[in-house]
């Protein structure tokens, strides 16, 4: 296997990484105005989130690093080229991050629901553009022969990518719901459920549509690995919300996690040896040859991420191990 | 054109910004660390306290230190994509380094450490902040390996329309670096050091837990002596260093128009930048060579012959930096540093002698000094980017060659606008939070539950 398929597969190991972790702190973000009644209960919320979402977002950065040490044109094309929809993320994430220590700094009620809302906004924003990002990928964008994007904002936003921005926000809503039913104790774990059941209700029909307009719009399902996956991942949101109903909440989780994989992994396979479609002439599209490093570069960093990957996996495992029990209302930071 | 000045102003903005948060998390974790390790070796309380109550104010200032990273992150892609196809091949190995090795360690650990006081070992927490200390600082030292390529290139090749990595060891034992990462990081020292002197004068003079508040002084006055003598002495070789490595930045940095040998220092100027010439200046003849070279005589290259020469390795055009503001940084950061090894050495007096707490006018000075190291740490960077110009990488592609075509002067606008009003809110609750935790100093438990814990539990972070 040449480096630079290796690096694909790294890349996309990353956005893997980033939403399945990333995607119930957003859940649970987005849940919290919802699901914490009182303010006790709200802390309770984000402490069930509060030791991991920092190292969760890195998976993130690192992306970030990654596409732009292997893959520097995909990194430059897609962040000038999708710069307003980014800079809307970014701010998502910015009011997200500092409204988790900000908002325990002060007990005036005013200033807590406002850094509640915070958190609210900047998940739901970065929850649903995710996701219009990842179909833009797919379906293609305007892309000159100069690897330059020549379209705007509105661009961006069609049918397809926002059923595909909706799909992400669904998603991740289910997945952090699960998360809560798993990590916080007492009635709140079957207000979360039925919350869960609700939206794992509304998600399965909008995946069956975004299965039909992906088939429709892109050329996924001409590959028969990505269609598979695919479909895998509603197999498995429908078996989730079967688990659920059942009351097996964490094999839910399980389950519903590995639809966020397989999405992913659907997404980057379909797009494979592809970085960025253009729809204005197929050649024109950059791959994972025209937009990589050098050998030599792409060589070191293969080394610095084989020694280095392994290591994080396993201190971030050991947080996890740390916080795994439930969190209760007696030491609560946020 | 505009698109070009709208970059560099969305750029400028948002970097300097991130770098009010940067030092003080360098500094202070360290700071923070170290009181925690005299907590677990002595078993006093009072470090525990002193621990908690630094450590709530180093998390405040991350968390604005994190947040406005991210935007760093993506920014090279956003407005400088021509820059990011042309130097990506080399720069983006540091950046993804850093996230790899630096970012993740600080920020797990990070949450280990605020979630972990009753859960983990007393040894183990301490080692949780020591790792983040680590983390901040290997951080620092892989974006100073990417920025020390701009400042000067090294283990590359021009191939293929783009500059591409031929030795990575050379990129990361840049020579460059063996005098950034020290300065900068220093200067991270410095800030956390004064920032922990100010905050335990103020506690001090209003004889509030003076046992603590005496504990955190001399901590940090230690730490903060030793680290304001190291900046400023290397500062001075770096300053030497860069007399041979980027001539035109030094001249800027002293408004210095002819070239002359021997050299004279210019203490004071007024640049008239139209007519390249300083309209008055106070100056002390043979010294800038002295201070260049370590001895008084020696041929110090000026602005304008420099230009000449520029013009003819490169083309015609422009490479005289900005000198009027590149002068008055260069002068505000020594005099920065010139006022800190004063007023510790002072302080340092004061104390062996027992008269520390008998001269409340010194702890007032070491109050208002608390911005002094910001200062210097804001004007520093003014200058080493600044008087880059125009060179986006040294002498390999100028910044107007380096902007994001697909991106409108109307975009950058848009988001320049949305960044500064952002960041101006949050720097008004950063501001907010921070004062009213150090005014009510460590006594009274930050937040309390529905239920109020027993005082057993009461940690900051109940
Ligand atoms: C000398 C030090 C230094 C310099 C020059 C920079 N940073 Fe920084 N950065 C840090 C030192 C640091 C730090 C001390 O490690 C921070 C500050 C507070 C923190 O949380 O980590 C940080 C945070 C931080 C984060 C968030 C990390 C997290 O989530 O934990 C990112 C993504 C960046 N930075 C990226 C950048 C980029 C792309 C820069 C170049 C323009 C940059 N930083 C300049
Ligand atoms: C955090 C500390 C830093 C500060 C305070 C800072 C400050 C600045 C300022 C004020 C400018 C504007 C200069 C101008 O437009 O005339 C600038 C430009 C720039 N700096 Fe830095 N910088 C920092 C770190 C870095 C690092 C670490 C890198 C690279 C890794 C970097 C890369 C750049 C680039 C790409 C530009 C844009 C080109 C330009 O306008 O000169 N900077 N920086
Ligand atoms: C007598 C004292 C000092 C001298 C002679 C000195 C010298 C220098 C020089 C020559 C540069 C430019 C480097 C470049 O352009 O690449 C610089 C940059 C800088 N200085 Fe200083 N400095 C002094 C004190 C300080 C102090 C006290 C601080 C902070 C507390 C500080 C913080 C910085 C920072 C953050 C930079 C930018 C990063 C870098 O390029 O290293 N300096 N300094």
């Amino acid at each position: 296997m040449d480096l630079n398929i290796l690096w694909f597969i790294l890349v996309a190991v990353l956005f893997i990484g980033f939403f399945f972790l990333e995607g119930f702190d957003f859940g649970v973000g987005m849940l919290l105005p919802f699901l914490g009644k009182n303010d006790n209960e709200r802390r309770v919320i984000i402490n069930s989130i509060g030791p991991v979402w920092d190292g969760n977002e890195v998976w993130l950065i690192t992306a970030g690093g990654a596409l732009f040490a292997a893959f520097p044109n995909w990194y430059a094309t897609l962040f000038s080229g999708f710069y307003l929809a980014l800079f809307v993320i970014l701010v998502g994430l910015i009011v997200r991050g500092v409204a988790f220590e900000f908002r325990s700094s002060d007990r005036n009620p005013a200033w807590r629901n406002l850094w509640d809302w915070m958190i609210f906004v900047g998940s739901f924003l970065s929850a649903l553009l995710w996701g219009v990002a990842v179909t833009n990928l797919l379906q293609g964008v305007p892309i000159d022969a100069n690897m330059q994007y020549v379209g705007g904002f509105w661009n961006l936003l069609s049918p397809y990518t926002l059923v595909g921005g909706l799909t992400t926000l669904l998603v991740f809503t289910l997945h952090g719901a699960l998360f809560l039913t798993l990590k916080i104790e007492g009635d709140m774990v079957e207000r979360a459920r039925r919350v869960a059941t609700r939206v794992g209700l509304v998600t399965i029909p909008v995946v069956l549509v975004l299965a039909l307009l992906t088939y429709v719009n892109t050329d996924l399902f001409t590959k028969a690995g990505a269609a598979v996956v695919f479909v895998g991942s509603a197999v498995f949101l429908v078996l989730a919300w079967l688990l659920l109903k059942s009351g097996r909440n964490g094999w839910a989780f399980i389950a519903n996690g590995l639809t966020i994989v397989c999405f992913t992994a659907a997404m980057f396979w379909g797009l494979f040896p592809r970085v960025m479609v253009s729809n204005l002439n197929p050649d024109w599209s950059l791959t994972i040859y025209n937009a990589s490093s050098s050998p030599y570069t792409l060589k070191v960093m293969t080394v610095v991420a084989l020694t280095m990957v392994p290591i994080v996996l396993l201190y971030q495992a050991w947080t996890y191990w740390v916080f795994r029990h439930r969190v209760t209302d007696k030491h609560l930071h946020y | 054109m505009s698109e070009l000045l709208l970059a560099r102003w969305q750029f400028g903005v948002t970097s300097l910004y991130h770098f009010i948060f940067v030092p003080l998390t360098l500094g202070l974790s360290v700071l923070v660390a170290i009181m925690e390790t005299m907590y677990v070796r002595t078993g006093n309380e009072t470090y525990k306290k002193m621990t908690q109550f630094f450590g709530k104010l180093f998390l405040i200032n991350f968390a604005m230190g994190v947040v406005t990273g991210i935007v760093q992150e993506f920014h090279f892609g956003m407005n400088w994509s021509e820059y990011s196809r042309f130097v990506g091949d080399i720069f983006g190995a540091p950046l993804a380094i850093e996230a790899l090795l630096a970012f993740f360690l600080e920020s797990t650990f990070l949450g280990i450490w605020v979630f972990g006081w009753d859960k983990l070992p007393k040894k183990v927490h301490a080692l949780s902040i020591w790792m983040v200390a680590i983390g901040s600082n290997l951080s620092a030292l892989w974006i100073l390996i990417a920025n020390s390529f701009m400042q000067e290139p090294v283990g590359y090749v021009l191939r293929n329309g783009r500059a591409e990595m031929t030795d990575f060891f050379a990129l990361i034992t840049n020579p460059h670096v063996f005098y950034q990462f020290p300065h900068t990081v220093l200067g991270g020292f410095c800030t956390g050091a004064f920032f922990v002197l100010g905050i335990s004068a103020y506690h001090l003079l209003r004889k509030n837990q003076v046992d603590l508040f005496r504990r955190s002084f001399n901590i940090a006055l230690v730490f903060g002596f030793i680290s304001v003598l190291l900046v400023t002495t290397v500062g001075h070789t770096q300053g030497q260093y860069l007399v041979k490595t980027q001539p035109m930045k030094m001249a800027a940095a002293e408004a210095h128009w002819e070239t002359a040998d021997p050299a004279p220092f210019n203490v004071l100027a007024v640049v008239d930048e139209a007519n390249q010439k300083n309209s008055f200046e106070i100056s002390v003849p043979g010294v800038l060579s002295f201070m260049s070279y370590n001895s008084f005589s020696g041929e110090v290259k000026g602005l304008r012959d420099l230009q000449i020469e520029a013009e003819a390795q490169y083309g015609p055009g422009n490479y005289i930096p900005p000198v009027t503001s590149i002068f008055w940084s260069f002068r505000i950061m020594v005099a920065a540093g010139g006022w800190m090894v004063l007023i510790t050495m002072l302080t340092l007096y004061l104390w062996k002698t027992g008269k520390l707490e008998g001269t409340p006018l010194v702890l007032k000075a070491l109050l208002w000094s608390i911005p002094v190291p910001y200062l210097a740490n804001f004007t520093g960077w003014y200058m080493a980017e600044v008087g880059r110009q125009p060179w986006m990488v040294y002498g390999l592609q100028k910044v107007e060659n380096a902007v994001s075509p697909a991106v409108s002067a109307g975009e950058i606008l848009t988001t320049l606008i949305g960044f500064t009003v952002i960041y101006g809110l949050l720097a008004v609750a950063d501001f907010y939070l921070l004062v009213k935790f150090i005014k009510q100093g460590p006594d009274e438990p930050v937040t309390v539950g529905a239920q109020k814990p027993s005082p057993k539990e009461v940690s900051l972070w109940t």
